[in-house]
């Protein structure tokens, strides 16, 4: 089986840049411009091709703009938002504009010359504004400095605006089209002045996204829809228990069913892979067949044992003491008024994007094509070619969208691999697609940490916090994903929210215990942060309520030094009218956090029946993300968060029994619907002067702001997550 | 069997119990309806067959013949369907993956109930959305049959 193009049939083929760049030359030439850290690489990426001269942005002749973006789209609109820094300041006609990826191959060949390609930690816009800012200011100049030459002027009388660029004194104007040629031979600037935010005229607009007129007719190709010439497709089983291997298999009657080209284990026996001419066929095979596993000894590890282990972590003596720690605790609570203490509990989580896992892999004599859905295209290179014992520059990696990531698909994962490892078994050429299972992803993810915090603190006869103590114990991300060494033993992220509390408390003992099991681990949309402030922000409001004291002005209270948080806790509280009472029955419950470089709060009004049923009546959402790029964008980061923190407040819980997970889909993993969506009000509150995260930073608060206002409405403190465990659910 | 969809026949051979889904998205290469559970949970494969919205994952192809298929492929009669427009005109998707099935799902809805309540849509879309476009549905519904959300949902 051979195919002649490496061009999936249902994608429109996108010229390569070198086809753009003859096409553009063949109507008068092209300029290309970019810039990216360090500067040496970028020399590299234009090495590489002597027509290039930069690398971010390309101008044709007939004045559209291309700009490329390096990270991936997966719903969170920076395939959107990102190229908007640097039209920007390019002062581009944002119409003329078009986006397009940035080819990984490439990327990798050029010893990563677009910089970061990782689409994670809430970063894409913070991680990269400065070069991008740059990257279109320099393009600017460079145009301003070819008309100069062009009609004769001074370059300072030139002025850039939407695209079309003008000398007053003279009349003459010109698009950039026309200018390209000559603006590509101009000196690249040493440096740009970057605007003034008072002179943004594309940043800070809700500019319509670029990837949702595909998402809404069908035509939008993510990774599960490639489709290719001769291609075959794969279905999977995973040993359930993790870290097991299959130990026997009779595939005998399934290889004689319709359609069936081969059964084999793959990955060291840890999956068993039924290839077919169609994955409805693979999949109805592979359920047939029976496989005995190796438990590889876990099979006894159950959601009891696992508590035993996390709690024996609190109790630890050589937990990691956090770096800021101070004073003297023991004696604190010693002399305190008042001593409370509690403990919290958040199970693991599945991330279960609507997508679900998979990869389509074509080893050729000229290389390795992947298509996936990813959120680090050139991590999805790494492992396919350590999978397969070749340079990632052999592997090209083609971008789609994905269906959803949160933490998922982030670095190296595991379809890659396997999706290469089937296609190393098949004839050289053939393209096959590998397609886990919605019960594979469930039983088979990379969870939200499994963790246990206890917090100890002593008020004293004023009410003031005197001491405050921390204890988590809880799975490392950086140890057991990113496989890394764990500073001082602290793992930043299962600290998060605790290495810097907004509150003054004079005497700090927190401190990190690492527990490491057989279920793998992963960043989660939010993090740490998607769990810590469960328990910061509702221990904080266990001291308001001894204290006697409500909780906002016990918080405001308690934060004099930290400005924004203070802030963005007072806008949150203005939009909620906390301080005129709420109707008879119905309860109010706040939170703050400071997540991914911005600042949330969040305030949830609900009431409670007699029955446990829950209606939220509103929430209040508000963000100091610094600058905003894209508000409408923000907005809708900071409503989907609702749904993945309620979902997880409710029902949220992955189980382990027999050393496996227990849910196995949507019926039994539930997700909120749109029945149970509140009303949600966002509030953008931006102070300017810094860049920080939208993605994730909206869910950090609202677990606890919910879980306060239940605590108001009924008098429980809910320390253990889900909440449906407690006769709760939402009506 | 032959299959009408989007009002062109398909002659197809395959198995009479192999979904629907799959003869769109594998067999006849049209990759708009999605897979995502399998177990008509989510919604994301909703297709209509002879109007009515249908999770095609659990629908035997042999079902569907001689009715009427229609995939998002097919909704629109002109260029955009006016469920499409809204969804634009409200940035509804984010990453877009459940939004087929959420299109077809409210077509249909708008199709029997011009002007739904909110008591209408919580029962009719029942799809599943884990970037959480939730409130965007709710008023691209709402804005199409001319209505404003009740209060209490509001």
């Amino acid at each position: 089986m051979s195919t002649s193009s490496n061009t999936p049939s249902n994608v429109s083929p996108k010229p390569t840049r070198r086809q753009f760049l003859l096409a553009s030359a063949a109507i008068g030439g092209g300029f290309t411009l970019g810039f990216a850290v360090p500067a040496g690489k970028v020399r590299a990426a234009e090495a590489a091709d002597p027509t290039r001269v930069n690398i971010w942005v390309e101008i044709a002749t007939d004045d559209t703009v291309i700009i490329r973006y390096a990270r991936s789209e997966m719903g969170q609109g920076s395939f959107t938002s990102a190229p908007q820094l640097v039209a920007d300041e390019l002062d581009a006609n944002w119409d003329q504009v078009r986006i397009e990826y940035v080819d990984v191959n490439e990327h990798l060949r050029t010893d990563r010359a677009w910089g970061d390609m990782a689409t994670v930690g809430s970063r894409t816009i913070r991680g990269s504004q400065e070069y991008l800012r740059t990257a279109g200011a320099t393009a600017r100049a460079m145009l301003v400095s070819a008309a100069a030459q062009q009609w004769g002027v001074p370059a300072s009388e030139i002025t850039v605006s939407n695209g079309i660029v003008a000398h007053a004194a003279s009349g003459k104007q010109s698009g950039f089209g026309a200018l390209a040629a000559l603006a590509a031979t101009q000196p690249v600037p040493e440096s740009v002045t970057l605007k003034d935010p008072s002179q943004w005229t594309i940043i800070g607009q809700s500019v319509p996204r670029r990837d949702i007129p595909a998402s809404v007719d069908g035509s939008q190709v993510y990774g599960i829809d490639v489709s290719l010439p001769g291609m075959v497709y794969a279905a999977i089983a995973q040993s359930p228990v993790f870290g097991g291997k299959v130990a026997d298999f009779d595939a005998e009657s399934a290889r004689t069913k319709r359609g069936i080209i081969d059964v084999f284990t793959i990955d060291d026996d840890t999956a068993l892979v039924v290839v077919a001419d169609n994955w409805w066929r693979a999949k109805q095979a592979l359920d047939a067949i029976e496989i005995t596993w190796d438990e590889a000894g876990n099979g006894n590890v159950d959601d009891a044992s696992l508590r035993e282990f996390f709690r024996a972590g609190l109790d630890a003596a050589d937990a990691a003491p956090l770096p800021n720690n101070a004073g003297n605790v023991e004696d604190a609570l010693d002399g305190a008024t008042q001593v409370i203490e509690a403990e919290y509990f958040t199970p693991y989580l599945s991330h279960s994007p609507m997508e679900p896992m998979g990869a389509t892999v074509q080893i050729g004599a000229d290389g390795t094509q992947v298509w996936t859905s990813t959120q680090s295209a050139d991590a999805v290179a790494a492992e396919v070619a350590g999978a397969l014992g070749i340079a990632p520059e052999l592997v090209t990696v083609h971008r789609v969208q994905a269906g959803g990531g949160f933490g998922r698909r982030g670095g190296t994962g595991d379809y890659g691999k396997q999706a290469a490892l089937v296609a190393q078994r098949l004839p050289m050429d053939t393209p096959v697609k590998l397609l886990w299972t919605r019960e594979e992803d469930t039983q088979h993810g990379f969870y939200r940490p499994l963790a246990m915090y206890r917090l100890k603190a002593g008020l004293d006869a004023n009410n003031n916090i005197v001491g405050w103590r921390t204890r988590i114990a809880s799975g490392s991300l950086m140890a057991q994903r990113i496989g890394a060494p764990l500073p001082n033993g602290i793992d930043a992220m299962a600290t998060e929210g605790f290495t810097r509390l907004p509150y003054r408390v004079a005497n700090q003992d927190h401190a990190y215990m690492q527990r490491a099991t057989h279920v793998p681990i992963g960043f989660w949309r939010t993090v740490g942060w998607s769990q810590t402030p469960f328990a910061r922000e509702q221990f904080i409001d266990e001291l308001a309520h001894a204290a006697g004291e409500d909780p906002l002005a016990f918080r405001l209270r308690h934060m004099a030094e930290d400005e924004l948080s203070r802030k963005i806790l007072e806008a949150a509280a203005a939009e909620a009218g906390w301080n005129n009472a709420p109707a008879a029955g119905v309860f109010r419950g706040i939170a703050t956090t400071e997540p991914y470089g911005s600042f949330t709060a969040a305030v949830v009004e609900l009431s409670v029946d007699a029955s446990g049923g829950i209606k939220i009546h509103r929430i209040v959402q508000a963000i100091d993300s610094g600058h905003v790029v894209n508000p409408d964008n923000v907005v809708a980061q900071l409503q989907g968060a609702t749904v993945w923190a309620l979902s997880a407040a409710m029902w949220g819980e992955i189980n382990i029994e027999r050393g496996r997970v227990k849910q196995a889909n949507f019926h039994d993993y539930r997700l909120l619907r749109i029945a149970e969506m509140p009303k949600v009000d966002v509030v953008l509150a931006p102070t300017g002067g810094f860049w920080g995260g939208v993605g994730e930073p909206g869910q950090a608060p609202l677990l606890p702001a919910f879980c306060n206002a239940l605590f108001a409405a009924t008098g429980k403190r809910l320390r253990e997550l889900p909440l449906y465990h407690q006769g709760f659910r939402l009506v | 069997m032959e299959l009408l969809v989007n009002a062109q026949v398909h002659e197809v051979d395959v198995e009479d119990e192999m979904p629907l889904l799959w003869v769109l998205r594998d067999i006849l290469d049209m990759k708009g309806t999605k897979y995502s559970c399998g177990i008509a949970q989510c919604g994301a494969c909703t297709v209509h067959i002879d109007g009515e919205p249908v999770r095609s994952c659990v629908l035997p192809v042999s079902a569907a013949v001689g009715k009427t298929i229609t995939t998002i492929e097919g909704l629109a009669q002109d260029a955009m369907h006016p469920v499409q427009e809204a969804w634009i005109k409200h940035q509804v998707p984010q990453c877009g993956y459940c939004q087929s099935g959420q299109i077809m799902a409210a077509a249909s809805l708008l199709q029997k109930i011009p002007q739904p309540t909110d008591a209408d849509i919580d029962a009719a879309m029942s799809n599943i959305c884990r970037c959480g476009t939730y409130a965007r549905i709710r008023a691209a519904i709402h804005d199409l049959a001319g209505t404003a959300p009740e209060v209490a949902k509001a």
